[in-house]
């Protein structure tokens, strides 16, 4: 009986104040939480560890997760013996020129879809959509012929141009763009704006959250991405992080310290990217899975 | 129609009183004359449709031809007719991948998809170091798949991976987690589910947040407990989420290549060769370009039909809410 009135009333008493107490149940959960946020977590300490341990802490008799001896030496040497700083300026040109075009041509282009209506608007749209359904794999031959035929394979435009022409990145902005004021739109052409004027004065500057949105996103993506570039990309010294990557992977045995140090230094720039702009990261997601 | 003519339309409308539902359509027909741009929209369109003609149209419309042909290395190509794809029906490897694409599928999508509903209802309420902790679960997203593969090949080597020493530690016999054709797939859906994982989390934190909070305040206050306000309110709330969910998972898992690639390559033998690695070694290996887009356009239109479904998904989510 007394339980009976004091849940609700306790309940009541909790939703108001805003506050939540913490209770045996509560912090179950979270310790819950926390181990399986370390073990998510474990992966990339793991490879930290690996790459500072000498020989790269194999397990071959005990179980330990702590090196005995630190050496700090390997990055150094990671660098003189693999081309990782060239590697690492490839991924950041190409990954910066190509976010550049996708988030430029996105804009116009989901803007264009959001408001105007235009023969043959839907089917182009709906085309755009589709490339997001065909896997690479799929186009990939094709995809090679038009780079060598247009004289592009082995550059950095061969991974740009392809990789900027993105249907997702059109869809989310044209989600975006959809949702501004129609009413701010017609009066600037009632005052007699040109059409690219309005979408420099009103859509651009209200596009803000978009860009941030779409910059990230597409940084990540294009800083990740393996299979063109391995097809595109032919001499070690045109390689992306990610293709220089995998090329230490495999028949040529290298130490295993020294291929974590690399594959931590090839994260080190999403991770840094993903921990300043997590919110907008999150949202990204979010609504480019939800919508 | 966009949307502003009707706005401007529907205010004349109103302004006008009873007249002006007959001269509702044809002040909008004038309206969309004078004003409505032709040329812009296409100026804007224009770089997109340019980049898309070259380098997404037309390497997707060649591969629809090469499915129809016999093609040489770069060579011309002599038109076959349905033999790619008959060829491919009767091919072991291709029903061999098309098994194991399964089983990937089933493996990574409800697994992935049930620890992010687990973990954002856990999340989903204040708790010390919420933001840090959330963070934990979102990392692996951004991690690429050559770098998570290197990761995870490490962690499973059979003779040095912490895996095995920890197994061995405990009493457990080791495992041949990548060497093993029965437990190679296995451990690439264990790294492919940890990446999504975070995913999965961040849609349904997202879900979660859209639901109102004075009906599980209602619920609450009539008595019911926490399993009950999930299992009848969150939980029916959630469903277009974790429809669209579950479509958008086995999408991604139809079109995982990087970590099975540099994980096993399809290995050992052919028991993690799913349909996206075929393809790619039809046609890299083989050689076989006409064959490898004929199963590539096979893939597609499973594709195809999945954002169909999820197309019908999202209209019925949005009627519901």
């Amino acid at each position: 009986m007394t339980t009976e009135t004091s849940t609700p009333v306790k309940a009541r008493a909790d939703l108001k104040t805003g506050t939540e107490r913490m209770t045996v149940g509560r912090w179950v959960v979270w310790l819950l939480l926390l181990a399986g946020g370390l073990l998510m977590f474990f992966p990339i300490y793991w490879v930290f560890v690996t790459a500072i341990s000498p020989g790269g802490l194999a397990q071959g008799s005990g179980f330990s997760l702590w090196p005995s001896r630190i050496d700090f030496g390997v990055f150094a040497r990671a660098f003189q013996q693999q081309p990782i700083g060239v590697w690492m300026l490839n991924s950041v040109i190409i990954s910066a020129v190509s976010v550049l075009i996708s988030v430029f041509i996105s804009l116009l282009a989901g803007y264009a879809f959001a408001k105007y209506r235009f023969r043959g608007r839907d089917i182009l749209f709906g085309l755009m959509l589709l490339t997001i359904m065909v896997p690479i794999q799929v186009i990939v031959v094709p995809e090679f012929v038009i780079i060598s035929k247009l004289g592009l394979v082995n550059s950095y435009w061969s991974v740009i141009l392809p990789s900027a022409a993105q249907g997702i990145c059109i869809f989310i902005a044209r989600q975006f763009l959809v949702a501004l004021p129609d009413e701010l739109i017609e009066a600037a052409r009632v005052d007699g704006a040109s059409e690219a004027k309005i979408f420099m004065r009103i859509a651009l500057p209200m596009s803000g959250p978009l860009i941030a949105v779409l910059t990230i996103l597409t940084f990540v993506w294009r800083w990740n991405d393996f299979i063109w570039p391995l097809v595109a990309l032919q001499t070690p010294d045109k390689f992306t992080m990610s293709v220089g990557l995998n090329s230490l992977n495999g028949a040529y045995a290298h130490p295993w310290d020294q291929i974590m140090a690399v594959t931590l230094i090839s994260m080190i720039p999403v991770i840094i990217v993903f921990l300043i702009f997590q919110k907008q990261f999150v949202q990204g997601i979010a609504e480019s899975g939800l919508k | 129609m966009p949307v502003h003519d009707h706005a401007v339309a529907d205010g004349v409308a109103t302004a006008r009183g009873g007249r002006a539902s007959a001269l509702k359509p044809a002040a909008k027909v004038r309206h969309a004359r004078g004003r409505e741009p032709r040329l812009a929209p296409w100026a804007f369109v224009s770089p997109s449709l340019i980049l898309f003609a070259v380098f997404a149209f037309a390497p997707i419309a060649v591969a629809v031809v090469l499915s129809f042909q016999n093609v040489q290395v770069f060579g011309g190509g002599t038109w076959v007719g349905v033999d790619n794809y008959a060829n491919m029906l009767s091919n072991g490897l291709f029903w061999t991948s098309v098994r194991n694409t399964v089983v990937f599928t089933v493996g990574t999508v409800p697994t992935s998809a049930a620890l992010g509903l687990l973990l954002a209802i856990m999340l989903n309420r204040k708790l010390p170091g919420r933001g840090l902790i959330r963070s934990l679960y979102f990392l692996p997203m951004v991690v690429s798949g050559v770098a998570v593969s290197l990761v995870m090949v490490w962690i499973f080597n059979d003779d040095n991976g912490i895996v095995n020493a920890f197994l061995q530690a405990t009493g457990l016999p080791r495992i041949s987690w990548l060497s093993s054709p029965n437990w190679a797939m296995l451990t690439i859906i264990i790294a492919v589910v940890w990446g999504r994982i975070g995913f999965c989390m961040v849609t349904y934190l997202a879900a979660l947040q859209g639901i109102n909070p004075s009906l599980l305040e209602a619920a609450q206050i009539d008595g019911a407990g926490s399993w009950r306000r999930f299992t009848n309110i969150i939980w029916p709330l959630l469903n277009p989420t974790t429809y669209l969910l579950i479509v958008l998972n086995i999408v991604f898992s139809l079109q995982a290549f990087d970590v099975i690639y540099v994980m096993t390559g399809g290995g050992p033998g052919f028991s993690t060769t799913v349909l996206v690695q075929y393809i790619f070694r039809s046609a890299f290996t083989d050689g076989k370009m006409g064959y490898a887009s004929a199963v590539g356009v096979f893939l597609v239109v499973v594709l195809l039909l999945l954002t169909v479904l999820r197309n019908r998904l999202s209209r019925r989510s949005k009627d519901l809410t």
